[in-house]
């Protein structure tokens, strides 16, 4: 009979986890939607600024110097990784991926005789990281007030970098972080902010042999610009990794209910063939006692 | 639709206005300038101010902008805000409220306040500005 109540209470327990899970992925659902919009919405500005950027350090040439942002210090010794996951588990592998994608730059940058330095945001990753690398990290970026609005987050974080950089506390950050690709994929990349890097897929400008006039003059431009392009790039970095907790959150809760279904089919049929067993015991049972007679 | 303009005005947050348009008139940092079709390459940064299109002789839609950059290319004119508003979507009793909690937030703060904050207020100001005229 104990057999029997154990079954019961474990299908029991199995449905409610699967009511849960259920509800989790239907609110991971709605809130992807929400964070793809704000993705996709914020993709025309990051490609136009992309572009511009582009078109003014081709203009500029190789070694022509220009802002610190751009140049770099000059130097690579020192590297900072601003590793960027979630706030919260519950999303498959998201976090563990993009913690393994920077613990493996790290590697190769202490294998290479770099410094390395950490910043890390969303704390799960930091979580991850903390074991091996604690002495490493310098900053934090909490991201668990932030709800869906980032642009305060990404701002702050973009002039912290600039001013460390202007410190002279690191030569080359790079970002990791988790490229939403699609619902099912989300790749981590790692990503050079600063010295600022013109994407290779930026279209060029063809101006028809005209020459551009600068508005102030082109330095001042740039100076203006690339604080901002930082800001951009990390802004739809943080808004990337949104879209793909969310993703990846639904996918897994979508994984853990079906999970859960299958439990809940194997042990009504263990729970069935048991009562069904003791049924026929004690119908033999029964019988024979009556035979005896 | 060789005679026209393509514009398109972008802030982080979406893409605001994308279309054909005769003439744009902005705020540039050196002053405020106007750009027809075919006007020749052309980069500047903008300062807090209304962009107004223009369509046909009339002025179609304002728009205000927290500064930026426009760039001007074969292509057609693109501005990239920092943050922008549709002059008609907003009320200037929004505004007045938004302007007067930013204001307050920054007497709290007390005389070497934080300047995210200063920037907010001057620039619901310049918008409170934009409102009324």
């Amino acid at each position: 009979m104990s057999g029997l109540k154990e079954l019961k209470n474990r299908i029991g327990s199995v449905k409610s986890t699967q009511k849960i899970t259920k509800a989790k992925q239907m609110v991971a659902a709605a809130k992807l939607r929400r964070a793809q919009e704000a993705a996709e919405a914020s993709k025309p500005y990051a490609s136009r600024m992309a572009n511009v950027v582009a078109n003014l350090t081709a203009s500029m040439g190789e070694g022509a110097g220009g802002p610190k942002l751009l140049a770099g210090s000059g130097d690579d010794k020192v590297h900072l990784l601003v590793v960027m996951t979630a706030e919260r588990g519950l999303c498959g592998g998201f976090n563990a991926n993009t913690a393994k994608a920077a613990r493996l730059k790290i590697e190769e940058l202490k294998a290479a005789g770099k410094e390395v330095k950490i910043i890390t945001v969303g704390k799960k990753g930091r979580e991850v990281l903390k074991h091996a690398y604690s002495d490493m990290f310098i900053d934090h970026v909490d991201l668990s007030d932030a709800k869906d609005k980032f642009t305060p987050f990404a701002i702050g974080l973009g002039h912290d970098l600039t001013k460390r950089f202007e410190d002279g506390e690191f030569d080359v950050a790079t970002l990791v972080f988790s490229e939403f690709k699609n619902v099912l994929t989300q790749t981590p990349v790692a990503k050079q902010l600063i010295p600022a890097e013109a994407p290779d897929d930026a279209e060029t400008i063809d101006l028809g042999g005209a020459i551009y006039a600068y508005e102030p003059s082109e330095p001042e431009i740039l100076e203006a610009l690339l604080p901002r392009y930082l800001n951009t790039q990390i802004l739809s970095a943080m808004l990337e990794n949104a879209a793909g907790e969310q993703a990846a959150s639904m996918t897994a809760m979508d994984n853990a209910t079906r999970n859960a279904g299958e439990l809940i089919d194997s042990l009504t049929l263990q729970y069935n063939r048991a009562r069904q067993a003791q049924i026929t015991k004690e119908l033999i049972e029964i019988i024979s006692g009556a035979e005896a007679l | 639709m060789a005679d026209k303009l393509h514009f398109s005005l972008v802030s982080p947050a979406r893409e605001l206005f994308s279309g054909d348009v005769d003439h744009v008139i902005a705020p540039g940092s050196d002053g405020e300038f106007g750009v027809l079709v075919n006007h020749a390459p052309f980069m500047t940064t903008l300062k807090n101010g209304v962009v107004r299109v223009e369509d046909n002789g009339e002025t179609t839609m304002r728009l205000f902008v927290r500064g930026g950059f426009a760039d001007v290319t074969p292509a057609g004119l693109t501005i990239l805000a920092e943050e922008a508003v549709n002059l008609d979507s907003v009320s200037v009793e929004s505004v007045q409220k938004e302007y007067d909690e930013a204001h307050r937030a920054l007497l709290a703060e007390g005389k070497d306040g934080n300047v995210a904050l200063e920037e907010q207020v001057a620039y619901l100001e310049d918008l409170k500005a934009a409102l009324v005229n």
